[in-house]
């Protein structure tokens, strides 16, 4: 058909936001990261404490900067692998503007104090509707695409994209369902130990099928292109993708541990997260493997290089993830610091990096110009590792001491330690947390302006028509 | 046929595909997620759990407004150094009246789930005004707002009351007709004050 073109520009703005939401909410999490080394720097200001600055940060980072990059990639790959422009351009449009509205809206409402008092969930119900509506509107957007592709076999990163809108959305629903009181204010359908369960089956998924699934199908477009040989094996994809889906939803009672809920759905929640091991490392092998034999692109492609560190990154969390969900290693490290270890390794090292590849591959392409600069794109590479590996390193140190203290018995069976002196020692651990996050959000100011110059420097380029690109890499 | 041609199958028709990842991933949940919900010892209150009265109710909001859980949790695993330190392990019947339960993930101060009665109202007062007026070390956030606003400045105890008991909560007539007068004059740091001091083990006496 002639006269049809990609639409680019959306997955342009929605670069553009994810951007913009990566400093906010990381300056966001330097801030409270700050709090915890200075408790004042609050300064007696409701917006500015510490209970209601880091909720803001972790759905800053999760739905503006994750989703953002999430729906514009979805966008960019699905056009090129089904070999047609976006089903539903308009509501496309909608979708990436509906969510920018709705997470700044959301955003001001935390500081508000509006808080449902879930994990990851905390926006009020006013604003669950509102996800619900632009995420149905994303699915039939995506789906709408791949209903007209021009080649049948619907490529690897579409069922990882696939799996992120449906999972999401099912999960999102059961575990928002609560009854309002006001317009600020709703109380769970669930009570207890049922709405933990059901938290921790929406909580541990999120992150399954938003971070590492949605992730995923990034990696699966980007990488192959990126390094210009397809996906190792096309079997072990097929067997990793759906082992994945399957087993990923039972793990979420890893969070319970010795809490009050059975202890058969404990156990069974150990025992899957230790499977999801084989599904989590044969994704990566088959990403190690693609790169194989494209090693010299990595002296001179930092895009590519941001990839293979988050691949690296991805596999030590998707290690110790099922190791923290051993029951005897969990004693130790649940409610302490290396949980937040363990999800900045993820968060930092895996999708921040994967999306800061695909962004710098990414924008040359939307705006018909190349990166302003390689060099400075370089130096964010060693501001993004040295800032994750500090970041999780503090927080291994100061995980693994609380988790040790706590439990810490003297010779005649009494506690060896006060609450507040083990608290008192992680001063010298939150402060380097602090630097660590510092490093990273400097950083990703220095891709923000490369980007932006990036964008300034661009010629006006006739949008790609389709197929204009071979799709399976 | 293989599994290699029965995959073909699948990612040549988007409506199957869609229709697989939507029963693979929903398998997980009907089999662990959907008995829980349908246990219904697990949100059966023991014998001395009883409903939040007004202020506790309105104090445990405050809790979740200011994000308290988002560094002490409200679960006392069955651990001798957490005994020790903190009291009688948690179990599910504590729970029932909790919505959301608040049993948290993190941590950074210590767990509240037996605090009620360790420490003075007076205390408790100050502690959140001002932590480090008593705790020197402390990196816990001052909430001074909480004594400058009336309790329940937004008069919405009663639809609160109303709503919870839509879903369950034995709350009568009268007792959703006294609460305004049990929170008039109390500011907010009262009431979170007052759910604090309620974060105890259950009775002993109580339990058969």
């Amino acid at each position: 058909m002639a006269g049809e073109r990609y639409h680019d520009r959306v997955v342009a703005w929605l670069t553009a936001f994810a951007v913009a939401w990566s400093i906010l909410g990381m300056l966001a999490g330097v801030y409270v990261a700050a709090e915890l080394v200075w408790p004042t720097i609050d300064f007696g200001r409701e917006w500015l404490s510490y209970g209601r600055l880091r909720t803001l940060h972790t759905n800053g980072v999760i739905f503006g900067f994750g989703v953002s990059a999430l729906m514009g990639t979805a966008f960019y790959s699905v056009q090129r692998t089904c070999h047609v422009p976006l089903f539903a351009p308009r509501l496309a449009w909608f979708c990436a503007l509906a969510w920018q509205v709705g997470v700044l809206a959301g955003g001001i409402s935390l500081l508000a104090g509006w808080n449902g008092g879930k994990e990851y969930a905390e926006l009020e119900w006013p604003f669950d509707i509102a996800i619900a509506v632009v995420w149905v509107c994303f699915a039939i957007v995506f789906f709408g695409t791949i209903g007209k592709r021009r080649i049948k076999p619907i490529y690897v990163s579409n069922w990882f994209y696939g799996g992120l809108i449906i999972v999401i959305a099912m999960l999102h629903i059961v575990n928002s369902l609560a009854m309002p009181v006001t317009l600020s204010k709703s109380y769970s359908l669930f009570a207890g130990a049922q709405d933990a369960i059901v938290q921790w089956w929406y909580g541990h998924n999120a992150v399954g099928f938003l971070l590492t699934g949605g992730f995923l199908g990034m990696l699966y477009y980007f990488l192959p292109k990126h390094a210009g040989r397809p996906i190792w094996s096309y079997r072990l994809s097929i067997v990793a993708f759906w082992a994945f889906t399957y087993s990923y939803i039972w793990a979420g009672p890893h969070h319970l541990h010795y809490n009050a809920v059975p202890e058969w759905v404990q156990s069974l929640g150990m025992v899957m997260s230790l499977v999801l091991l084989a599904p989590s490392w044969a994704t990566l092998v088959n990403g190690v493997m693609t790169v194989a034999g494209a090693w010299e692109k990595l002296r001179t492609d930092p895009a590519l290089k941001f990839i293979v560190l988050s691949l690296a990154f991805y596999g030590l969390a998707t290690f110790e993830g099922p190791m923290m969900s051993i029951k005897s290693v969990n004693v130790v490290s649940h409610f302490t610091d290396w949980t937040i270890g363990h999800v900045h390794s993820g968060a930092l090292g895996w999708n921040a990096m994967i999306t800061f590849g695909a962004f710098y591959f990414l924008v040359p392409r939307l705006v018909g110009a190349s990166l302003y600069s390689v060099r400075l794109a370089n130096i964010h590479f060693w501001l993004a590792l040295a800032g994750t590996m500090l970041y999780v390193l503090a927080m291994w140190g100061a995980g693994v001491s609380q988790g040790l203290l706590w439990l810490s018995l003297d010779e005649i069976g009494e506690l060896s330690f006060s609450f507040k002196d083990i608290m008192a020692s992680m001063a010298p651990y939150y402060a380097l947390r602090f630097v660590a996050g510092l490093i990273f959000l400097s950083g990703a100011l220095l891709m923000a302006f490369n980007l932006a110059m990036t964008g300034k420097g661009r010629r006006t380029v006739a949008a790609s028509p389709p197929a204009a690109e071979s799709s399976r890499s | 046929m293989n599994a290699v041609d029965l995959h073909r199958k699948l990612e040549r028709n988007s409506g199957l595909l869609i229709f697989g990842i939507l029963l693979v991933s929903a398998i997980g949940g009907l089999v662990q997620v959907l008995p829980s919900v349908l246990q219904d010892d697990l949100v059966t209150p023991g014998p001395s759990t009883a409903p939040y009265g007004p202020v506790e109710l309105t104090g445990r909001d405050l809790y979740i407004r200011e994000g308290c859980s988002t560094c002490h949790s409200q679960q006392v695993r069955p651990l001798l150094a957490e005994v020790k330190r903190y009291g009688p392990y948690s179990k599910a019947g504590e729970s029932a009246y909790d919505r959301p339960f608040l049993w948290g993930s993190k941590r950074t101060g210590p767990d509240l789930h037996r605090i009620g009665g360790k420490y003075t109202d007076l205390w408790q007062r100050m502690h959140l005004l001002d932590p480090r007026s008593l705790v020197p070390d402390s990196i816990m956030p001052g909430y001074p707002w909480l004594a400058e606003r009336a309790a329940d400045a937004d008069g919405s105890i009663q639809s609160k009351m109303r709503a919870l008991r839509r879903l369950g909560h034995p709350y009568t007539d009268a007792d959703i007709e006294a609460a305004p007068a049990a929170l008039a004059g109390l500011r907010e740091v009262d009431a979170l004050v007052a759910y604090l001091q309620a974060l105890r083990a259950p009775d002993r006496e109580a339990s058969p």
